[in-house]
């Protein structure tokens, strides 16, 4: 009895891991902060808005990203969905004039979206109807997202003027900005889908074992068309909150932050043999890089020195799990 | 007394090769009939055939009167038919109460939303599971953490829980240790009770004489012959597993 409740002890530990780390970091930079320039780094809205944009950022990548690595698969090509969704947006807004009214960014919006539901939809059909591994199919759509992303835009990056569009990307709403809003309110769509659903207990069951939910009677083709086209259009809307904050719509605008997004799944706890990972760990993990990335530059850190930093957490956190499965997981 | 479930004169041909020749047997309620058989003997194409994988070359497959030759696995399953693979199918990062209700999840509204309604399902599932006599440690664990009798319980629950009339199941010992083979023979037995017919793959003799009221033994596409478990020894049973018809 002794050993179960340590077992279950040890377990919580392993399941908060992220959340330590994450106190851990931030702690680490406020007594940088205290101790080497006398200010602070926690309590200074500016450095939080700039993290959470940050974190906000690589999210819309990670959301829909999540599910499809849940269920065992992998989506490289949101980084291109990002870019495409971006560019179209600004080239609407752009042969609109810079006149535009909000129906015409809007609508730029919903086409921005629509080129990322297409892509979608492609790697749905590639990894759901003609069985290609998800990680070559995917890898196939991003190189042709970048490409006609750059082939539209005309190889350059399609700057825009438009006062809608630009409140959209850098307003607030009650203090918050609005990516934040954005990622947030998405972040809650997508926890609720993947925790409270019955979609989402068959994303689960996917990743564990196809032949469950085959023979459970759930229609495994379409469940991972809709999971593709998920991952796209939380992509996409990444790259429209993009075109809006800077103005400017670029093919490789989510390139970047594809390993960030990628990052922030494992260290939130998934498996890249699926059937692992939740939300919640995913919206840590991209704060976790969102603070390194922040608060190296904070410390006068070459910026260059996120890779490194961001490279070593995501081998600490596959060490964490694997440690964990031979310390409290497995069969009986 | 009518059949369960009746199968007449089932044939199966792959091109040019017959898995299966001519098969007939019935299963009563409440009664556990063993298919024996040696590698090839067509014991799996049979039971395809039944479950609604495979469609017959002839023959025909009724249960409780309803004939089920032509239709679907899903639709075989909703006549009450259920099958449990060797691999049990389960979920393993899931928890009992999931894997139960696995595509037909149980959800409760909440301010107008569908939420997942676990509390209820993980209660079934243990109610489930006691009445075949097995208790579950912890409801709220993966299936995962669990022996190879519980898991195979929880294969069994599923099927019993949707009023599965017939169970059929593919080599449940094969995997298992020995306390855990007895688990499942003692599933059988309770199945048994419950007046749930049973079709049990196995080659596995001792097994065979421990579960079964009737034994069929299959032999290159045929039935070899049929035996009482108390009419019959592990040697006549072997000699007709290798082909002698008697």
């Amino acid at each position: 009895m002794a050993d179960k409740n340590g077992t279950s002890l040890l377990r919580s530990l392993f399941n908060a891991w992220s959340w330590l780390f994450l106190i851990l970091i931030l702690g680490f930079f406020e007594i940088y902060a205290q101790t080497q320039t006398g200010s602070t780094f926690l309590f200074r809205i500016y450095n939080l808005q700039s993290i959470s944009v940050a974190a906000s950022q690589i999210l819309l990548l990670a959301l829909g990203l999540t599910l499809v690595i849940v269920a065992g698969h992998i989506d490289l090509s949101i980084a291109f969905s990002t870019g495409f969704a971006a560019v179209i947006m600004a080239m609407i807004i752009r042969a609109a004039g810079p006149d535009a009214g909000w129906l015409i960014v809007l609508l730029a919006m919903g086409a921005g979206i629509l080129a990322a539901a297409m892509v979608g939809l492609v790697n749905g059909w590639l990894v759901a109807l003609l069985n290609v591994p998800s990680f070559i199919g995917t890898l196939g759509t991003y190189g042709i997202a970048r490409g006609v992303a750059l082939i539209a835009a005309g190889g350059a990056t399609v700057s825009i003027r438009n006062d809608h569009a630009r409140a959209f990307g850098n307003g607030t709403i009650l203090g918050l900005p609005i990516p934040l809003v954005t990622a947030a309110i998405l972040a809650l769509a997508c926890h609720y889908l993947l925790k409270h659903t019955r979609f989402g207990v068959h994303t689960y069951a996917l990743g564990a074992n196809r032949a469950s939910v085959e023979r459970a009677g759930v229609d495994v083709k379409k469940h991972l068309i809709l999971l593709f086209l998920l991952s796209a259009i939380t992509a996409g809307i990444g790259g429209l909150i993009y075109t809006s904050r800077f103005s400017a719509g670029a093919a490789n605008a989510g390139e970047p932050i594809l390993l960030y997004a990628v990052a922030a799944v494992f260290i939130g706890g998934a498996s890249l043999t699926g059937g692992q990972g939740t939300i919640t760990g995913t919206v840590i993990g991209a704060f976790i890089i969102a603070v390194i990335q922040f608060g190296l530059v904070f410390c006068g850190l070459p910026p260059y020195w996120q890779f490194v930093a961001v490279g070593l957490v995501i081998i600490v956190a596959v060490l964490v799990d694997q440690s964990k499965d031979r310390i409290v997981g497995g069969r009986s | 007394m009518s059949a369960l479930l009746k199968i007449d004169g089932l044939k199966k041909r792959f091109g040019g090769n017959e898995a299966v020749s001519n098969v007939s047997f019935e299963v009563n309620a409440g009664e556990c009939v063993v298919l024996a058989g040696d590698n090839g003997a067509g014991k799996s194409t049979v039971i395809k055939m039944i479950s609604g994988v495979y469609q017959p070359t002839a023959g025909k497959v009724w249960m409780n009167g309803e004939l089920l030759t032509g239709k679907t696995p899903e639709a075989v399953r909703s006549a009450g038919i259920e099958t449990i693979y060797q691999d049990l199918a389960l979920a393993d990062n899931l928890d009992p109460g999931l894997n139960l209700y696995l595509g037909r999840e149980r959800t409760r509204k909440v301010l107008g939303l569908p939420f997942l309604d676990r509390k209820t399902m993980r209660e079934d599932a243990v109610e489930v599971m006691k009445s075949l006599g097995i208790t579950v440690p912890d409801p709220t664990a993966p299936v995962r953490e669990m022996s190879g009798g519980q898991r195979q319980a929880i294969a069994i629950a599923r099927a019993i829980h949707w009023q599965a009339g017939l169970v059929i199941m593919d080599e449940p010992t094969a995997a298992l240790g020995v306390p855990e083979q007895r688990e499942v023979m003692a599933l059988i037995e309770r199945l048994k009770k419950k007046g749930v017919g049973i079709i049990l793959i196995s080659h596995n003799l001792p097994d065979i004489f421990a579960a079964s009221d009737r034994i069929i033994v299959l032999a290159r596409g045929i039935v070899a012959g049929e035996r009482r478990p108390a009419e019959t020894n592990d040697e006549e049973i072997v000699r007709m597993m290798m082909g002698a018809t008697l």
